[in-house]
């Protein structure tokens, strides 16, 4: 079926299987791969992308269903070559180890961020608890996100 | 090398060189790459744990619309593989030995089609008695997995006798058996330890594709290139010549991506298809085909002076190897060789036994034997301070190595900062008030503090660098070592930057490639930043003598007057004004006289091995080890008395790493790790049920997340310079997990008065326990 997806603030009109997930249309049709597959199950997060502005799992989420919806992609989320808040915090603070779950993490991380000015340590704990990363043991991820709120303008 | 190290560089916790493209979505993992034509592959697990393969059909899958190849193992040249024991096949041939053994593998034109026609393969099976117990398995009579066991190849003097056992390893120092009688108090246990999955969060994956020629390029996630291709050519019989192994970016490693993943299946259905063939595992195939840790049950006997000084420690452990050898013989190896701990102990004997069983295979997983063997050795160490009525970080402190000392085998260890490492410890965890006078717990919960002690290694094998001086002054290092997430492309471009005393941007990491890298062994065994490292600073090394004698030409003196100056440039000792930028000495070298500077070190890593007049090893696949690093972590914990769920609520992880060269780095290493163990010895466990894995999912299979752990994890870096090291640094890439699980089970202890012996200390098992102790 046809469907018209809004990727990143840009219209495209994708031929879509009705199972097809928002996950393989981002990856293999639009060759947005910066969004990663995990598990395939809605648990560790590495495929979280923004829908409406609220953090959604594309492994989840089927791609038909999003037409009229406003999708944003880990490479939406970057000004150009200047990067976000978050991203600038998470390469600061060494948040990133294997970059797996990073796009994830940031997605996740930007979506509080406009929700809540100044997450206190255990809304940020809270809120990134649904996304999973085997390398960092969480400490500097929690610090990249809190640094990134401190230098949002209140 | 110089003595001062410019700023931007060594020492200084600078963003990794690869973070931008991570944090902007743009690093390329191997399932983001797609080639023109390029075809998807599938690979078919046995259904069943231990049979013989009668037949074999592949017409109905080949009918399907889009299906361009089906291979099954008997198909194959019976080439086999293994990093000890050649005792396996890229797909099994005439049997299959658990469920998930690949034994199929499928090339269409979308992955849809690859899996549907998996289910088309009809394979037929004559099962076979199965054996899933490491006791059951050594007993006369039971089933037999590998029948040729004594025919196939061993890379090392492999010694075994029983049924099923494939490797058994002996260390011995001093006469432990005349030991007993000096000792006052003795303490022995069995400790038991689950079957861990890396779980990575990128899944094995491989891409390959062949040229006119006749060569293949693999594109893989790995933790070595030249393991690969070396894999690849014994598999299938191609020359190395023809196989060029590149690595992506890695999500993640950890030990499970040390040995082939899919990269040889995705070799063969590339050779069958004449095109391009991408495999990437799915979470539940992984879980089921690839590696796990090796579950260990380990006796372990400690015996001591009164006043606590130990003289003697027995060891006895099985590991349970699963259907193949994969890295046991070095698992079990190293695991005894742990075995006595950074400890004084004049007797000493160990023995560990690796035995098949019908199931998924054992392998590397950060810390290689050591996490068991730490488990059971400083869980042993607890009782006995119990049993003395000692504190037990003041028993570890009596009998900590310290410089000079010597390792089991007679290695003697100049650089060790393990006693700083407990004093540190003690200080920041505030342990003698935590331990003796602790915070009241929240309502509901029992709180304690445990500590432990760890060892390892950093070291291991062969490895090379080639350093460049490009025309304008920058450099270009090459290496062919993998960064799996830990750093070392960072690490070793600020080595690199560091002994030429340039900005960090002025160093070019080169991707690893076999077409281009000289041989690195593998990214594992905590090797990069030591072993690499000192490549990387030998070559750089060989860069600056080179650069100042053309230097010398242009200046007319002799080199031995020349310096490295900072921001790159070399100068006239004591001549402020006399000075040159690099590139003009490249540009002179480049198109003048001498031709370009270029610097290559390679070299085997040649610390002393280990003394047979001293201590007997048999069956110990290494003849040495590496630079000794040394540990010491604490854990804080509370435990709800309803449920018995045990969380931690603070740790302190003390690592000696001689010389951190990115402390930022240094500190995640150690995090991460706290945290995979904090996982280990809580939630984490492989489940079988009969041969079946039960929980191959990350919904059943639960890792922790931001909410399981502190926030509160406290790296305490210790710099004891080891003089083989560059710029005095050593590893730290698996210590941080080490001494997790012994401690949580010491402040368990300490908390409730349990002494648990089976990990993982899950809230049932901690429940029934406290409920026992009642």
């Amino acid at each position: 079926m046809q469907v018209e997806l809004n990727v990143n603030g840009e219209q495209a009109s994708l031929m879509l299987d009705a199972r097809q997930t928002l996950l393989d249309a981002l990856r293999v049709q639009l060759g947005l791969t910066g969004t990663k597959l995990g598990c395939n199950q809605g648990v560790c997060g590495a495929c979280t992308v923004l829908i409406d502005g609220k953090p959604a799992r594309s492994c989840l989420v089927l791609a038909a269903g999003c037409g009229g919806r406003k999708i944003v992609t880990i490479e939406g989320i970057a000004d150009g070559a200047k990067p976000s808040a978050v991203q600038q915090a998470f390469i600061e603070t060494g948040a990133v180890q294997c970059g797996y779950c990073t796009p994830g993490m940031i997605l996740t991380a930007e979506a509080l961020l406009r929700k809540r000015k100044r997450p206190g340590l255990d809304e940020i704990r809270e809120a990134m608890s649904g996304n999973l990363c085997r390398c960092s043991g969480y400490a500097k991820i929690i610090d990249a996100v809190k640094l990134a709120s401190e230098r949002v303008p209140a | 090398m110089s003595a001062q190290s410019p700023a931007n560089a060594v020492g200084q916790g600078v963003p990794r060189l690869e973070v931008r493209e991570k944090v902007f979505g743009q690093a390329q993992y191997v399932d983001d790459m797609v080639r023109p034509r390029m075809l998807h592959g599938a690979v078919l697990g046995s259904p069943i744990p231990h049979g013989r393969i009668k037949s074999f059909d592949k017409s109905r899958a080949l009918a399907l619309p889009g299906v361009k190849a089906v291979i099954v193992g008997p198909e194959l040249p019976a080439h086999h593989l293994g990093a000890f024991i050649k005792d396996e096949t890229a797909l099994a041939r005439e049997k299959v030995r658990y469920i998930g053994d690949p034994v199929a593998a499928v090339a269409a034109v979308d992955l849809a089609t690859a899996r549907k026609a998996l289910g088309l393969i009809d394979i037929e099976y004559e099962e076979l008695p199965a054996v899933f117990d490491v006791d059951e398995a050594q007993k006369p009579g039971a089933p037999l997995l590998h029948e040729n066991y004594e025919k196939y190849v061993k890379v090392y003097p492999a010694e075994f006798s029983g049924r099923n056992v494939l490797t058994i390893s002996t260390v011995s120092e001093g006469n432990v058996d005349q030991a007993w009688a000096q000792c006052d108090v003795i303490v022995e246990g069995v400790y038991e330890s689950p079957a861990q999955a890396h779980a990575y969060l990128e899944t094995n994956g491989a891409l390959a594709e062949f040229d006119a020629a006749g060569k293949v390029t693999v594109w893989s996630c790995t933790q070595s290139i030249f393991k690969m291709q070396a894999a690849i050519s014994e598999a299938l019989g191609l020359p190395m010549a023809k196989i060029r192994a590149i690595a992506t970016r890695v999500g993640g490693g950890f030990g499970g991506k040390s040995e082939p993943g899919t990269q040889i299946i995705a070799v063969m259905l590339a050779q069958a298809t004449g095109r391009p063939v991408k495999v990437i595992l799915s979470r539940d195939e992984d879980f089921t085909m690839m590696r796990v840790r090796h579950p260990a049950k380990v006796r372990v006997k400690t015996g001591a002076k009164k006043d606590g000084t130990l003289v003697a420690r027995e060891f006895d452990a099985v590991y349970d190897a699963g259907a193949y050898a994969d890295e046991s013989p070095g698992v079990v190896g190293f695991g005894v060789l742990m075995a006595r701990g950074p400890y004084r102990v004049p007797h000493v004997k160990s023995v560990g036994r690796g035995v098949y069983t019908n199931k998924l295979r054992t392998g590397a997983f950060r810390g290689f034997g050591n996490p068991q063997t730490a488990f059971a050795s400083e869980a042993n160490l607890d009782d006995l301070a119990a049993k003395l009525g000692m504190d037990p970080l003041d028993l570890r402190l009596k009998n900590a190595m310290r410089p000079g000392d010597t390792w089991v085998g007679g290695q003697k260890v100049e650089a060790c900062g393990l006693v700083e490492c407990l004093e540190k410890l003690r200080k920041q965890s505030d342990w003698d008030k935590r331990r003796n006078s602790p915070a009241p717990a929240k309502p509901g919960k029992k709180r304690g503090i445990g500590v432990a002690c760890l060892s390892h290694i950093s070291g291991v094998l062969a490895t090379s660098a080639i350093v460049r001086l490009l025309e304008d002054g920058s450099f270009s290092l090459n290496t062919g070592a993998v960064d799996i997430g830990q750093g070392s492309d960072t690490t070793l471009a600020q080595i690199c930057a560091g002994s030429l005393r340039v900005p960090l941007e002025r160093v070019n990491l080169v991707n690893p490639d076999t077409d281009a890298s000289p041989y690195n062994w593998g990214t594992g065994a905590s090797r990069v930043t030591y072993t690499v490292g000192r490549a990387v600073a030998s070559a750089s090394d060989s860069v600056a003598e080179q650069i100042k004698q053309r230097a010398s030409i242009i200046f007319e003196c002799a080199p031995a007057d020349l310096e490295l100056r900072e921001g790159g440039m070399v100068g006239v000792k004591g001549v402020p004004g006399k000075v040159l930028p690099y590139g003009a000495v490249a540009g002179f070298s480049h198109f003048v006289v001498g031709g370009p500077i270029i610097g290559t070190t390679a070299l085997m890593f040649d610390g002393p091995g280990f003394d047979p007049k001293r201590a007997l090893l048999r069956g110990v696949p290494f003849s040495n080890l590496g630079a000794y690093v040394f540990g010491a972590q604490a854990v804080e914990i509370e435990i709800d008395e309803v449920t018995g769920k045990v969380e931690v609520i603070e740790a302190w992880s003390a690592h000696d790493v001689g010389k951190a060269i990115n402390p930022q780095s240094v500190e995640g290493q150690i995090q991460g790790g706290v945290v995979q163990g904090i996982g280990y010895a809580l939630t984490e466990s492989v489940e079988w049920d009969g041969g079946r894995v039960v929980n191959p999912t990350f919904m059943d299979y639960k890792i922790p997340g931001a909410l399981d752990v502190p926030y509160a994890i406290h790296p305490i870096i210790v710099e004891h310079p080891e003089a083989s090291g560059p710029f005095g640094a050593k590893g730290v890439g698996e210590p941080g997990l080490i001494g997790v699980g012994p401690a949580i089970r010491n402040a368990i202890a300490h908390a409730v008065g349990v002494r648990l012996s089976v990990m993982p200390f899950s809230a049932e098992r901690v429940w029934t326990a406290m409920r026992g102790a009642a």
